[in-house]
């Protein structure tokens, strides 16, 4: 079975993003990128289930400007083994995203689809669930545990109240919570080896599909802040202060 | 312009971060809800009582008794075209459901929705709540989740709106539900509490988390915990407050024990009133807390519990 791993370039999730002053959107100039950390846990979920022989290639995608293929590279470092990279300068929204993998999944006829829940920068959360729809196929959203056992994956799912078990037809896609695994670190024979692995290139036309994004970003600003307030002297001091002042008990 | 609300439930009563969703889709227009599951009478009639809603819809068949994404977001999508907006509050179910109809609709989901600023543009806040984008819809129809602590919910008490079984509820359901874990509590929903009491590593282990339990008995509050707590296995995941995890916004957040990583804030700074107690006087979180207590946790909860009794 082949998986596909679609993977975001993010900004590193250890920089203290900065609005930009014209309020067009956060400084990214000069900034860390990472891999999007959800996407890493997903790479890592395909990666072991090729390591147990339950998957047979694993292909990661990336999308954007041609230094998405670094994170391609990122993820055959710890075990994929070939890229493929959309090029493009036109900013990709989920339904964009969603309609090139659908293409792409026609094209590479993987069983599996893992990504990460949601990149952390524009917190959508939706690509995963998107391409399910377009595809089809059943999805296993907010996975902590997958399980592939015949023509059938079993997911468990992080819901509000606790954890939820689906079993779902093959083929499907799965989105990757925090807890699924822990992802390695790429040892430097690896990373070497990793260049020699294949990365192909295609544009958006080439998979007939019209990036152009839906939604227009108005503007961005920062939250309003919070001011730090008392510090207290004791817990007598913080309860009469609750108590008379916030009045919140 | 009329939206249409999949409201959360729980058989019975009608979940306060769907009332917040239904808060969002007053401003919009006039709000017709839909309840699906199955044996959901009752909560339809939960629904019809919420004020400013003018019709309910009940989809009331085997197939969604688990609200699997897949017939639940067919359902809405043969729905749709009488609405021009649907929401639901972005919680596990939404978000599962809502960009599934958003793709099937062609449009471009707008989630996690702070704030309402016009039909077609919404605030919604992006880099875990470090900034806040103003985003406007190409789109016919929209598709939304809510984030519930940015609107008060509307009450659960006051309307009176008619209630129509929805007709065609045969809808495809390839996955299939095996089992459900949810964590046993007494105490209110991380996401409706008033006051929410955490606790981070500083807590130490799972067996500490009772100093906070204690205190939540007491005052009637939710415990929450940070991803430190949740990664070190003190508490499970559904604990969880911050970015990944649950958004909440209390009259009272008590942080114990909670270092402030900007994960952890994102998920608790639109509290009314932040406490902090914490050993390290340099953490972060007296950065955004309105009263800092700077002690020992193991010696602060004790005290604290007994003071509280002390009323």
């Amino acid at each position: 079975m082949k998986i596909l791993v679609p993977v975001k370039r993010v900004v590193d999730y250890n920089v203290k993003v900065r609005v930009k002053s014209d309020g067009t959107g956060v400084e990214t100039a000069g900034v860390k990128m990472s891999m999007n950390p959800f996407d890493e846990i997903a790479v890592e979920e395909a990666v072991r289930l090729k390591e147990k022989g339950i998957a047979t290639e694993v292909v990661a995608v990336s999308m954007g400007s041609a230094a998405c293929a670094e994170t391609i590279r990122t993820a055959l470092a710890v075990g994929a083994d070939r890229g493929i990279l959309v090029e493009t300068d036109v900013e990709l929204q989920p339904l964009a995203v969603a309609r090139l993998l659908q293409a792409l999944v026609d094209r590479e006829q993987p069983l599996l689809v893992i990504l990460g829940k949601q990149a952390i920068d524009d917190d959508m959360g939706a690509t995963g669930q998107m391409l399910a729809a377009m595809l089809g196929w059943p999805q296993g959203t907010f996975a902590s545990k997958l399980v592939v056992e015949g023509g059938t994956i079993t997911v468990t799912r992080e819901v509000d109240g606790g954890m939820e078990t689906v079993a779902l037809p093959l083929p499907a896609v799965v989105t990757a919570d925090l807890r699924l695994n822990e992802p390695r670190y790429a040892s430097l024979p690896n990373i070497m080896r990793a260049r020699k692995k294949p990365i192909e290139t295609v544009k958006p036309a080439d998979l007939g599909v019209d990036p152009t994004p839906r939604l227009t970003v108005l503007k961005v600003v920062e939250p309003p802040r919070r001011q730090a307030g008392k510090k207290l002297g004791s817990v007598a001091e913080l309860v009469a202060k609750l108590r008379t002042e916030a009045k919140v008990i | 312009m009329t939206s249409l609300v999949l409201l959360d439930h729980d058989g019975s009563a009608i979940k306060q971060p769907a009332r917040s969703a239904v808060a969002a889709a007053r401003l919009l227009g006039e709000v017709h809800v839909l309840v699906a599951g199955h044996g959901v009478q009752a909560a339809a009639a939960a629904a019809a009582k919420l004020p400013g809603v003018a019709r309910v819809l009940v989809a009331d068949a085997p197939v969604f008794d688990h609200l699997l994404a897949e017939p639940v977001a067919a359902l809405l999508v043969s729905l749709a075209p009488a609405y021009s907006h649907l929401l639901a509050a972005a919680g596990a179910d939404g978000k599962s459901v809502m960009p599934r109809v958003a793709a099937l609709l062609d449009v471009q989901p707008i989630t996690e929705v702070a704030a309402v600023v016009a039909p077609d543009t919404f605030v919604r806040p992006i880099y875990a709540g470090n900034a806040l984008a103003t985003v406007k819809s190409a789109d016919a129809r929209l598709v939304l989740t809510v984030r519930a602590a940015s609107f008060d919910p509307v009450p659960a008490d006051g309307g009176n709106a008619p209630i129509e079984a929805v007709p065609d509820t045969d809808m495809p359901s390839p996955g299939r539900f095996i089992s459900a874990e949810l964590s046993k509590s007494e105490r209110p929903e991380l996401t409706a509490a008033r006051v929410v009491i955490s606790g981070g590593r500083g807590m130490q282990s799972a067996e500490n988390f009772k100093l906070l339990d204690a205190i939540a008995d007491k005052l009637g509050a939710a415990v929450g915990a940070s991803r430190a707590a949740v990664d070190a296995g003190f508490v499970p995941n559904d604990f969880q407050v911050g970015q990944t995890g649950k958004i909440v916004a209390p009259e009272l957040y008590i942080a114990v024990g909670i270092s402030g990583a900007i994960q952890h804030l994102a998920g608790m700074k639109d509290s009314k009133v932040i406490v902090a107690i914490n050993k390290d006087e340099e953490a972060p979180i007296f950065q955004v807390a309105d009263y800092g207590l700077v002690a020992d946790l193991f010696i602060a909860l004790p005290e604290l519990a007994a003071e509280l009794e002390r009323s």
